[in-house]
């Protein structure tokens, strides 16, 4: 794209190539430091490590819910069972465990289990009874939440136990130069590592996207269309049990612990340049739209604006970036054309 | 595309003009302050120890017009089982059918929190001619109006929890109310709070009655006795919001010494806020809820829970049997609303019960308890 740009348009060439790196840079880096600078402006402790680490740590769910989101729309889908599929986390977690510290570890692999079925069943309709997975997700969404005030009869019962927890709440204390690093800033990092090996470096993410980008050109390339699918939607499905265990932890059992969450992650993804449509997508410029858009929400608590106003403001940049977004993508397009 | 943009700005202009004018509208009516707060020092009349039977300065309805041999067919259109206060209420209601042998059918149905679903609901129950008494807890209080009017004309009606503007039915059936439940938990914040300390009220959403009444009750009070209210912010009931924004505003303001609560449901998830901050423990309003309740004993936090007593549920069941046997009832049955206070807390523990369950739900004493609501 940029090689026909400056092949096209006469000028300056360092000039074109410093523009065009700035241009390459996903714009939301540059959001999200004006943001932190405006938040750190406000209130100056908000950049030191102990307070810094404890906004990760409340980040730290949706990014996770975010880097799942993203191979779905690369590969040309959404998934909106994500925050039932969160609440369903916390509430069987509890009724599960019930506040005995023995349960944690099975009830953690039969939550994830519960997850991998979640995705493989998303991902196996929308492939092979080709339902969009809107329709697929959105009735996913129902039945889960459903399912959810089934098994607990409308009232949470139960309790997560301090070690399910700990991934959400606990701190290590007296870390050398940090002070209290908390355990869901550490899950956070190594699942970060790992989802931008996963998008980045392996032919997974390169499928995803190739699927994503035109269907019919990856079938004839050869590329297992389905199997790319269903491990898209089976990541994103992992990923809400996690954040559902991050989350319970955090804050502890609430029946609308999840709710809004498929939205943010998915506005999260966009924020990051992802395109809607699918087949164009950055995993760490995905985690960065997550982390604006906490601390957009952070923003706006601190500058103590009432709430009704928030949520328009908020609506208005997602607006906003989605916009931009379509309006870089028509501009490419038109000088591609030219 | 410019057309659009306009078209959008005018959309935006307008929900801005609603919100401003639903902000403006004043929910504060200071008479019913007033009276609300004398009834908390009144005495109930009724059988000692059943509040779910006792009243509030009544005044009594003839009602030998209604009476008819049973069973009776008693018709429920219920607002919504959404959120576990009215589940436990929802519950103990049930209980309450089953005690009365009197009531062949209990017909519910459920409008799912929307108006036009709850008008249709009461609608086609009238037209099955089925129902001989209308038990109604209104969606929203303007919007449900005409139809219970209509209703009232047909069959008598029962409406209880939330309110209607019309005088039409029977008994209208409610613990004291918001004002009073917003009030006394101000009044404990202002007695506890050290001078020139920080208070951040937590509310749930705005424009329903019943939570703008809490409201304003404890705003009146903390501004007459000029404490410094920090901020006054909307959770959606969510635990992670609660605690996003209270460790947001420990950060911005160093310190908070009191949370005024409208609803209890987050409070445990407040008070975590200051315990992962390693903030000292604030002065809390919560409401009678299990896990709110074991926290404030184990920690030993200052604090006091109003409630808004599930045990307003088993009220129009009785009341529907005693319409249709033609004794008379209040026509305003205001019930007691206690406050549970450090010296009650333990009274109010019971921990074979799930941590979302309301203290206050007169259910003890029935069939089925406690598996039916979800203990053991």
């Amino acid at each position: 794209m940029s090689d026909a740009r400056t092949s096209t348009t006469p000028g300056p060439p360092a000039w074109r190539a410093a523009l065009g790196a700035i241009g390459r840079v996903a714009p939301v880096f540059l959001v999200l430091l004006i943001l932190i600078a405006w938040i750190t402006y406000l209130n100056p402790r908000f950049i030191e490590p102990t307070f810094f680490l404890n906004f990760l740590r409340r980040s730290a769910p949706l990014m996770v819910l975010a880097a799942g989101q993203l191979f779905v729309v690369v590969s040309g889908g959404f998934d909106l069972s994500q925050g039932s599929l969160v609440t369903l986390t916390v509430l069987a977690g509890a009724l599960m465990a019930f506040g005995d510290p023995a349960n944690t570890w099975w009830v953690i692999l039969v939550l994830y289990g519960i997850g991998l079925l979640v995705g493989v069943f998303n991902g196996a309709v929308t492939n092979y009874l080709r339902v969009p997975s809107f329709i697929t997700t959105l009735g996913m969404l129902l039945t889960l939440k459903g399912t959810a005030l089934l098994i607990t009869g409308g009232a949470p019962r139960g309790a997560l136990p301090p070690n399910f927890r700990a991934f959400g709440r606990n701190f290590i204390e007296d870390v050398p130069l940090l002070g209290r690093l908390p355990w869901a800033v550490i899950v956070l990092f190594v699942l970060a590592a790992l989802f931008i090996y996963l998008f980045h470096f392996t032919n997974l993410g390169k499928q995803a996207l190739a699927v994503g980008d035109n269907q019919r050109a990856a079938t004839l390339a050869g590329i297992h269309v389905a199997r790319v699918r269903i491990t898209a939607f089976v990541i994103s499905s992992l990923t809400a049990v996690t954040a559902g265990i991050l989350l319970g932890g955090f804050s502890g059992v609430s029946l609308n612990v999840g709710d809004g969450l498929e939205l943010e992650s998915i506005s999260a993804v966009v924020l990051g340049g992802a395109a809607l449509l699918g087949g164009r997508g950055n995993m760490p410029a995905a985690l960065a739209g997550a982390l604006t858009l906490q601390a957009l929400f952070t923003l706006l608590n601190f500058l103590g604006l009432p709430s009704p106003i928030r949520v328009t403001v908020q609506g208005a940049i997602i607006i906003g970036a989605v916009g931009y977004a379509a309006w870089r993508a028509v501009r490419a397009g038109q000088e591609r054309g030219a | 595309m410019l057309r659009t943009i306009r078209i959008l700005l005018a959309l935006l202009a307008t929900s801005f003009l609603t919100l401003a004018l639903a902000q403006a509208s004043e929910f504060f009516n200071e008479a019913a302050l007033l009276r609300e707060l004398a009834f908390m020092e009144m005495e109930a009349e009724g059988p000692e120890g059943q509040p779910w039977v006792q009243a509030i300065d009544p005044t009594y309805a003839d009602t030998s017009q209604y009476a008819k041999d049973g069973p009776w067919t008693v018709c429920f259109s219920n607002a919504d089982v959404g959120n576990p206060w009215r589940v436990v209420g929802y519950t103990t209601m049930l209980a309450q059918v089953d005690l009365q042998p009197n009531i062949g059918r209990f017909i519910h149905i459920d409008a799912e929190g929307s108006d036009d679903k709850q008008i249709s609901d009461i609608n086609g129950l009238l037209a099955s001619g089925d129902c001989d008494i209308l038990i109604v807890s209104p969606n929203t209080t303007a919007a449900l109006t005409p139809v219970v009017e209509t209703a009232c004309q047909q069959l008598p009606v029962i409406v209880f929890d939330r309110g209607v503007n019309t005088d039409c039915p029977v008994s209208f059936i409610r613990p004291i109310g918001g004002y009073a439940f917003g009030a006394v938990a101000a009044n404990f914040i202002v007695d506890n709070l050290p001078a020139g300390g920080n208070v951040l009220a937590l509310r749930i959403l705005p424009g329903v009655d019943v939570l703008e009444h809490r409201w304003s009750g404890a705003e009146r009070i903390f501004a007459a006795a000029g404490v410094n209210v920090v901020g006054a912010e909307f959770t959606g009931g969510s635990t992670a919001t609660t605690k996003s924004i209270v460790e947001d505003y420990l950060q911005r303001f160093g310190n908070i010494d009191a949370i005024w609560m409208d609803a209890g449901a987050t409070a445990v998830a407040a008070i975590e806020a200051f315990e992962d901050s390693g903030a000292p423990y604030p002065i809390i309003t919560g409401e009678d809820q299990q896990d709110f309740l074991i926290k404030w004993r184990d920690e030993g936090l200052t604090a006091l829970a109003p409630t808004f007593p599930t045990y307003q549920w088993r009220t129009p069941v009785i009341a529907a049997e005693m319409i249709l046997s033609g004794q008379q009832v209040p026509e305003r049955w205001t019930l007691p609303q206690p406050y549970i206070t450090a010296e009650t807390l333990d009274s109010y523990i019971r921990p074979n019960m799930p941590l979302l369950h309301y203290a206050l739900c007169g259910c003890e004493d029935m069939p089925g308890f406690p598996e039916r609501w979800g203990g053991r």
